[in-house]
Order: C-alpha cells, then structure tokens, then sequence
C-alpha cells in the first residue's frame, strides 16, 4: 500500500518534471524567435519571415543548424570542462523551474496533483543557490577555452554576476520581511487576497531592484558585458561551436524564461487573476479549468517580461565595465539597503 | 585647456557651418543621474517604432513596381501576325556603345513569309547582357521597331555564357499562337505599329 503511493508520487513528478522542463525548452526556443522578431520590428524590419508560416519554423531551423555544424574542441582546452561548462550552464538554467508554481492544482483520478514540482520551504533560497551556480558553467567553460577573450568574458560574467548578487539579496530580504516566508506557493497564494496585494504594490522599489540585477544576472543587455561581442569576439562562448554554443545561447533564453517566472511569481502575484475572486471563480468552474486559466496568465505574465527583457535589449547600449561596477555597488547595494531598513521600521512601526 | 581649444578653433578654425555645438560638460542633476527617465524616454522611442509603417518588400511575392522609363532587358519584336520585325541592318549594334551586340543576317526563302516580315531576317541575334549598359540606344536606333528594352531585369546565373542572350531568350512569345505569354511579355509599354 504504502509503495502504490509511493509510485504514484512518482510517477505524478516525473510527468510533471518533463512537461515543465519540455515547455520551457519551448519557450525558450521560440523565445530566441520573437527576440528577432521583436528587434525587427523596433528597427522597422521584418524579421525572419522564410521558414514556415511567418518564420514560425526559423527556431527549428536554427537548432538543426546548430546540430549539424562541425563541433571543434580546442587542442590546447581542458577537454572535460570544456565539455562541462554548457552542460552546467544548461543544467542549472533548467533547476530553477523545479519550485515555481506554475499553477494551485488540478484533481485527476481521485488525486490533488500540485502543479509544483517541489514545494520546498526555503524555495527562494534554492533560486538564489542555482542562479549563482548558473555562473559556473560560464566561468568553467570560459576558463576550460584557452583562449584570453573568452577568460576575459568569464571573469567579467562571475564579478558582475557576484556584484549584482548581493544586491538583489538585499532587495529580497525586504519582500521576505513583508511576506514573512521563503516559500514560493506561500508567497503566491498571499499574493491572491486582493488586487492590491501584489507584491509590486508593498515592494516597488525592492522589484525595481530586482529587475535590475536580474537583467545582469541573465547577462542581458546592458549587462552583457561577458559576451560583449565588439571587444571580446564572442566572450565566453569564442571557442564554442556546434550544440554547445547552443547550449550557451539557449541557457541565457531559459534563464530569462524562469526569472521572469520568478519575477511573476514574487511580485505580480503569480498565476493570480487580477480583480477576480478565484477562490469562488474556482467553484465555479472547477479546479481543473481553474488551473489551466492560472497557468496560462502565469505564462502571459511571463511573455510580458520576457518582452521587457527584448524591449530593453534594443534599446540600451551597453555599459562600460566601471560603470556596470559604480551602479551595482555604489548605487543599487545602498538602495537595497535603504529599502530593507524602511521596510524593517514600517513593520515595527505598525506591527504588521 | 578646454578654454584653450575654444579660443584656438575660434580664432583659426572657420566653421564651414554654423550647425556646430558647443557640447555641455556641466555635472548631471540628480534627475539626469538617476538614469531611469532616460531610460523611459529611449524604451518609449523603441516602442513607438513597432507601429511604424516597414519600408520593406516582400520581395519575391511582391515586386516594386518600375518606373515606365525603366530599361531592362530587351525583348525581339514581331507585328501581329506573328513574323519577326528584325532584318538584321546592324544599326542597333553600331549604336551599342558596349559593343554587347552581334547578329548574322539571312535571306528569307520562299514559304517563310510567315516567319519574318522583310526579306531579309536575323538569323543569329545575341546580347551579351554583361556587357550591355541598357542604355537604350538599340531601341532608337532601330528603325523596324525590332528591339525593345522591357520592365524585367537579368536573372542571376552560375556562368558567363547564361548571360548571353540568343534570339530564342530575346524573342518576344507569337502573339498568334500564344497571346497571353504575348500580352504579359509586352507589358504596358511595347506598341506595335
């Protein structure tokens, strides 16, 4: 008896780990489309518009280019953390999906399946743990390269990736003082009361923060320093060919992918349907309906911030390597700090 | 030092305009320094051009149109009878400045009426349209209304000698026996007197 269950927890998580790593590999994919198709549009193009109807193949397209090119490890490399470094970056981008909820539930054959892989208690401590190992793969596979630009891109990716951690610590540890918890789901589900209890609304400065480092941490525009193609070739990924560029490539699309799902679900309350009462739209309708309308605004909510990723990426240039440093210790840790010393008298103040 | 270098360009640099402008070194205001406005004002210029009208052409589905002047490649006449205009005078390719012309003249033999309208026809007419400039001189040359320059252009090819137009590239499809290839070879522009 006790074994069926077991199996069946099982097998109920395996199903749920694929769906989620599958449709983010998705996302991702047809995330590196609209980001051409987004950047053509700001620039008054068109965009890939040839392969299938309105480009749509073009990500299929790019990928079996990518399978197909001839895959070149540098003699002079460490041939085993050449090899490691994408499969890190990859590993890691892909971790981060384990604890976001992605909706309540749904009841199939007599069970309430969660549709959280994991959730754990310290959810957002586990985030913060696999975002900073996310550098490892760019920093192992830059090193492993033997080659100064990509050494140059790595170092650049692990200073600003450290620098901009402690900020976005910051600005978190006032959101957990005003939650109260470090689970997700917990968050999440606070988050639905009202329209007002977002996140955004208690923490706009704390999300300001946030979205700041989380640009740097993806090494998006105008972070980009560690691949900053017109000073170090290609950064990091110079020495890199066939599917491990991809992998690279790819790892920076599932990153911005999941910290905007985490984003969402931190501030703009996760699959919560703003100006309605789920709880009772929920008897309404049924769990299983209501489960699959939370995950699609939790995704929308996701594609809007995965729009802001691109608008920002076309319209920023980027910045100087002393200035990226200025901004991340000089202005944004202090600002950090202020908002987590405002936060913590305000909650003393009014006990809440 | 920067006084220096005003005072000098001042004294011998003549501006050519007077479009030229000081640039402002003054410290930012906290505002300015705060980025973000700035920020706001560029991200707002970015998505005011995704409603921007493209000036992009789909190119293979849809073409520019040409202008009526355009001169592209040439097009061998005949009248509405179908029979060839050309009697291999030779004036076009004496007009040709890129000497991208060269013909060899036949006589008609009885039973060909139908074929060429002179007595005399172009047994071999070829343009090499590497050399030709499409000027157009060969069209006002010709005094049979023979050649024409039409809206198309050159295709790209793989070698030099695909670039060497026979009689049967040039000439235009029989109006009699294939009218439509006829009336979309001659467009709007070729009449036929």
């Amino acid at each position: 008896m006790l074994l069926s269950i077991e199996l069946s927890l099982i097998l109920e998580k395996l199903i749920l780990i694929i769906v989620v790593v599958m449709s983010s590999l998705v996302i991702a994919m047809y995330a590196t489309f609209a980001e051409r198709k987004v950047a053509a549009i700001m620039q008054d193009r068109r965009g890939p518009n040839r392969a299938g109807p309105f480009g749509l193949l073009q990500p299929v397209a790019d990928g079996l280019k990518l399978f197909f090119k001839e895959e070149i490890i540098p003699n002079l490399s460490s041939k085993f953390l050449f090899i490691l470094g994408p499969c890190l970056a990859m590993l890691t981008a892909m971790m981060t999906g384990a604890v976001i909820p992605w909706g309540d539930k749904v009841h199939f054959f007599d069970r309430d399946i969660s549709l959280q892989i994991a959730d754990i208690n310290i959810g957002i401590l586990y985030v913060f743990g696999v975002v900073s190992m996310g550098v490892y793969g760019i920093m192992i596979g830059s090193w492993a390269s033997n080659n100064k630009f990509s050494l140059m891109g790595g170092l650049r990716a692990a200073s600003q990736i450290i620098s901009y951690e402690l900020a976005m610590g910051i600005a978190l540890i006032a959101l957990l003082m005003s939650t109260g918890t470090l689970s997700l789901k917990e968050i999440v589900v606070q988050q639905q009361e009202h329209w007002y209890s977002w996140n955004i609304i208690k923490q706009p400065l704390g999300f300001l923060i946030f979205l700041i480092c989380a640009f740097a941490e993806c090494n998006r525009t105008p972070f980009d320093l560690p691949e900053a193609e017109n000073e170090l070739i290609g950064g990091y990924h110079t020495e890199y060919s066939s599917m491990k560029l991809g992998f690279f490539l790819f790892a920076e699309y599932i990153n911005m992918f999941l910290s905007s799902a985490v984003m969402v679900s931190l501030f703009f309350g996760g699959y919560d349907i703003p100006f309605l009462n789920d709880a009772a739209f929920a008897d309404k309708i049924g769990v299983n309906w209501i489960a699959l309308i939370h995950t699609f605004v939790f995704l929308f909510k996701a594609a809007a911030f995965l729009f802001l990723f691109m608008w920002v990426r076309w319209t920023i240039p980027r910045f100087r390597y002393d200035q990226l440093m200025n901004l991340g210790w000089k202005v944004l840790i202090p600002l950090a700090l202020i908002n987590m010393l405002v936060t913590g008298a305000f909650i003393l103040y009014f006990g809440k | 030092m920067r006084n220096f270098y005003v005072a000098y360009n001042k004294r011998y640099m003549e501006a050519l305009t007077n479009r030229a402008k000081q640039v402002e070194r003054k410290p930012m205001s906290l505002l300015e320094r705060a980025y973000l406005p700035a920020i706001f004002k560029g991200m707002a210029i970015t998505f005011g051009h995704m409603f921007k009208k493209r000036p992009t052409i789909n190119y293979p589905e849809v073409t520019r149109p040409f202008s009526p002047v355009f001169r592209g490649l040439h097009i061998l006449n005949r009248d509405e009878e179908g029979r060839e205009n050309c009697t291999a005078c030779g004036l076009c390719a004496v007009a040709c400045p890129a000497e991208a012309i060269t013909m060899e003249a036949a006589e008609r033999k009885p039973g060909e009426e139908n074929l060429y309208r002179e007595e005399k026809y172009a047994a071999k007419y070829e343009i090499n349209m590497l050399r030709c400039i499409f000027c157009g001189l060969c069209e006002e040359a010709c005094p049979k209304d023979a050649i024409y320059l039409s809206e198309t252009f050159a295709p790209a090819n793989f070698q030099r000698k695909g670039f060497i137009y026979g009689k049967e590239d040039l000439l235009i499809p029989n109006p009699v026996t294939e009218p439509e290839a006829y009336a979309k070879a001659k467009g709007g522009r070729v009449q036929i007197k």
